[in-house]
């Protein structure tokens, strides 16, 4: 992207972000609802920002005054289930780089709404291809390494685009989170053992929080308030984790405290489906194409097919990168996987309606319903052929990008 | 005459190829080098290409191997002008510059990456070593044939030779402490200063006319320069930025070498500088999937393809593995189609461009009568996501087969996949290799 170009989509941004809510219609001639069959010839009407009515043409009366687009194919707005732009930015330089706070293993209490950055390019550019929510915040490669929260991907301040500004707290389990020299964790049951105490020590925090004579209440501890909403069971745990050994560390600990678990990566999870699936919880797989080496050398590009087939709730992520390229783009990594085994229903699944379940936030999106948020991305054939383009895409009802990608 | 009769036999046998004639049945034809044909017939015999056609124009040789692979897409395997498997490593922290280290003496033959680069149907690539220098060292064109010693996947010139390159560097990658260059001029006056060390030395071998003791002493590094100097030896330049792009053609307009531009991401700002240079022999590209990460490298985009067609250069690919995964190469050209490249110069660029870059034209890259039988099988379009690797031949033998369960391991991945890849990883952490 030129100077101009990112120039042009910042002007673009600004001069559109003045209409507050749309007036659109979108006829597509198929429209993947993810709530069911898929519709042929069909019309989405947004009014208010909303998703109004959903049908085909012949039954839909345009109101008065509507812009309306077409499109081949027209599909939810995605969802990246699990990434860090906005708080990682594509320059990959020190001031752009605020997805992990070195200073100590445990800091649950970083918010993501704190960091992100809603004009960094990386965000225009997931937009441009249908991206129009991500579940972005503090990066693996640390303990706990801070909050994540679910956004959109439009507005020019984090107030404007946030949906949940606390989703889920990040830690990670296994070689990402070894700190280096003599510093703790060094082990993977140094890991353990330290996520055990400071849950101990949560329940302990909100125990005396909880006491009936006042005096007796602890000064106010950011970081066990944080952790407290996982053990309160409002907030869930979002594990990283690679490898089967790893894996079973996170449920062991779920276990052992009753809390809610995300597990993330999994990349060898296909040896222990049986184990995740009986734990219920849910799952965001690692990017399809995540090079394999190091702790993700035995990942597979069928892995997200072999959750969707044990019935593990599953969603796909475009995650975290340190270096080329430096986001990945979930629906990319969705097209992989579809032709690997997932096939395409369940691969757009993965990145709308399932992602938004994961999440917690399908109430409001994930899927082309009346009452939904007015979130919608056209492209001119099927959204995961190499050679497809995005064409437009609209968050809630705001027209955000009109340009071919 | 005895000479290449003796090398072809060598061949022959290093390639392990079937005595039997191949005739592969039924699939649609992409031989490159000419129009797409229906429902052909391709046959393979001692490990070259032997007749191609429509099925009633080829007469299929009676104790042929019949495979009917009716509904697939064949096409010449694909070519890899720029891969680090095998773990492979050139020169130390020692100079910037290592023309005498031989990737031929580093790489880890079984490294998964080269199954993995079979299963993409991959047949030829350019193993190099990494970036981190102005000159790592000598390159290693090799085929990717089974084997467990590096002695199999050589490719031997006409003359015995092997076929290999030198890889050089520009822009961040080299900038280092010292003895490395701290700046951009730096880099290039080092460069300029060993090439005119290697002409006086070229010279003095050329003055002592044979006599033993006349000779300067031998300089292996400088021997690689004159070998570049002569045009015997293709420069395969790691450069980023427009303008290191431009100081390469510089460096090679003053000394008259043959250079293919690797990564060129600014490539789509200087086109038409690069087409009209007579030693570049070509462009091959890496195409990834978000801008930046890599600060000189982040206005690389994905219409650069089409607009270094549109200029005439020669357009090719590379997976650059491990920065981008060789199951996934025939991805690279799909994207550049996506951005306007046409369908043609993306299939190219996927093999004959390759081919061009390599100086292998003549043995790879298209299906020719004539050419090595180094085929890849494909279950459909070559640049549908959806469309896998059926079978990998080279020099007329399979080496990877969809419906084997271990090729499919490395296909797909899996628990022991990734066997003895090496530690790649941490040079990526340095942004070293891309």
């Amino acid at each position: 992207m030129t100077r101009r170009q990112r120039l042009a989509a910042l002007v673009a941004g600004i001069a559109s972000s003045g209409a507050a809510f749309g007036q659109i219609a979108v006829t597509g001639a198929t429209v993947h609802t993810a709530a069911g069959e898929p519709l042929e010839n069909a019309v989405v009407v947004i009014e208010d920002g909303k998703i109004s009515q959903v049908g085909p043409a012949s039954e839909i009366e345009i109101p008065d005054g509507f812009r309306t687009m077409t499109a081949a194919v027209v599909t939810p707005g995605l969802i990246d289930a699990r990434s860090t732009i906005g708080l990682s930015g594509y320059l990959n330089q020190e001031h752009d780089q605020d997805q992990i706070e070195a200073s100590a293993p445990m800091q649950p209490e970083l918010r993501a709404i704190d960091a992100y950055n809603p004009r960094e390019a990386l965000v225009e550019w997931v937009r441009g291809y249908g991206v129009t929510t991500v579940h972005t915040g503090h990066a693996p490669r640390s303990l706990v390494s801070g909050q994540t929260a679910v956004i959109k991907t439009r507005g020019l301040t984090v107030e404007e685009a946030v949906v949940k500004p606390l989703a889920m707290i990040a830690a990670t389990v296994g070689d990402g989170a070894r700190e280096r020299g003599n510093k703790a964790p060094g082990t993977r049951a140094k890991m353990a053992a330290m996520l055990r105490a400071e849950l101990i020590k949560t329940r302990e925090y909100l125990d005396r929080r909880s006491a009936e004579d006042e005096d007796e209440h602890p000064d106010r501890d950011l970081r066990l308030e944080a952790l407290g909403e996982v053990l309160e069971g409002n907030v869930p745990l979002l594990v990283t984790a690679q490898r089967t050994q790893d894996i079973l560390t996170v449920l062991r600990i779920r276990e052992e405290f009753d809390i809610p678990v995300v597990l993330d990566g999994v990349a060898e999870a296909y040896d222990v489906l049986d184990q995740i699936r009986d734990a219920g919880v849910s799952v965001i797989v690692h990017p399809t194409m995540m090079r394999a080496q190091g702790e993700t050398e035995n990942l597979s590009f069928e892995t997200a097919a072999r959750l969707r087939d044990a019935g593990i709730p599953m969603a796909l992520q475009g995650g975290y990168e340190s270096y080329v390229p430096k986001s990945r783009l979930v629906l990319f990594e969705a097209g992989v996987a579809a032709a690997h085994g997932l096939g395409f229903d369940d691969a757009l699944r993965s990145i709308t309606i399932n992602a938004a379940r994961v999440l917690g936030v399908d109430d409001r999106i994930g899927s082309i319903e009346v009452g939904k948020d007015g979130d919608i991305a056209l492209y001119d054939g099927d959204p995961f052929e190499y050679s497809t383009h995005c064409v437009a895409v609209i968050i809630e009802g705001e027209v955000v990008s009109e340009e071919v990608r | 005459m005895l000479r290449s009769l003796l090398l072809s036999a060598l061949l022959v046998a290093a390639a392990g190829a079937q005595e039997t004639p191949q005739a592969f049945v039924g699939a649609s034809l992409y031989p490159i080098t000419g129009p797409p044909i229906e429902s052909g017939t391709l046959v393979i015999h001692d490990g070259k290409i032997v007749a191609l056609g429509p099925a009633p124009a080829v007469q299929i040789p009676a104790d042929a191997v019949q495979h009917d692979v009716s509904g697939s897409v064949v096409l010449p395997g694909f070519v890899d002008t720029h891969s680090h498997a095998g773990s492979v490593e050139g020169g130390d922290g020692s100079g910037p510059m290592h023309p005498d280290a031989r990737a031929l003496d580093s790489i880890n033959v079984r490294d998964a990456r080269i199954q993995k680069a079979q299963a993409g149907g991959i047949t030829t690539a350019n193993i190099m070593p990494g970036s981190g220098h102005l000159l790592s060292g000598q390159t290693l064109y090799v085929k990717h044939r089974d084997s467990k010693v590096i002695d199999d996947l050589l490719i031997r010139q006409a003359d015995g030779s092997l076929a290999y390159g030198v890889k050089m560097a520009n822009g961040t990658n080299s900038r280092k402490d010292p003895p490395f260059p701290g700046s951009r001029a730096k880099s290039a006056a080092i460069v300029r200063e060993r090439f005119l060390e290697a002409i006086a030395y070229r010279d003095k071998v050329t003055q002592a006319a044979g006599e033993a003791d006349e000779l300067p002493p031998r300089d292996l590094g400088l021997e690689t320069l004159g070998e570049i100097l002569a045009g015997e030896r293709v420069v395969h330049f790691h450069t980023h930025r427009h303008d290191d792009i431009l100081t390469v053609l510089r460096l090679a307009d003053e000394f008259d070498f043959k250079v293919v531009l690797q990564h060129v991401s600014d490539g789509w700002a200087v086109a038409d500088e690069i087409a009209a240079s007579p030693q570049v022999l070509g462009a091959s590209l890496i195409l990834i999937d978000s801008p930046g990460g890599k600060l000189e490298a982040k206005d690389n985009q994905l219409p650069t393809g089409a607009i270094l067609e549109q200029a005439g250069v020669v357009t090719g690919f590379h997976t650059d593995d491990p920065i981008t995964d060789s199951r996934l190469f025939n991805r690279m050209a799909a994207l550049a189609v996506r951005a306007g490249m046409s369908r043609e110069g993306a299939l190219y660029g996927l093999t004959m461009a390759g081919a061009r870059m390599l100086g292998l034209e003549e043995r790879i890259g298209s299906l020719q009568v004539g050419k090595d039988a180094d085929l890849v099988v494909l279950s459909g379009d070559p640049l549908s996501v959806y469309t896998q690797v059926l079978q990998t031949w080279v020099d007329g033998t399979k080496v990877f087969d969809r419906s084997d369960p271990q090729d499919r391991l490395y296909a797909e991945g899996g628990f022991g996949a990734s066997h003895d890849q090496g530690h790649i990883l941490h040079g990526i952490a340095q942004g070293e290799h891309e």
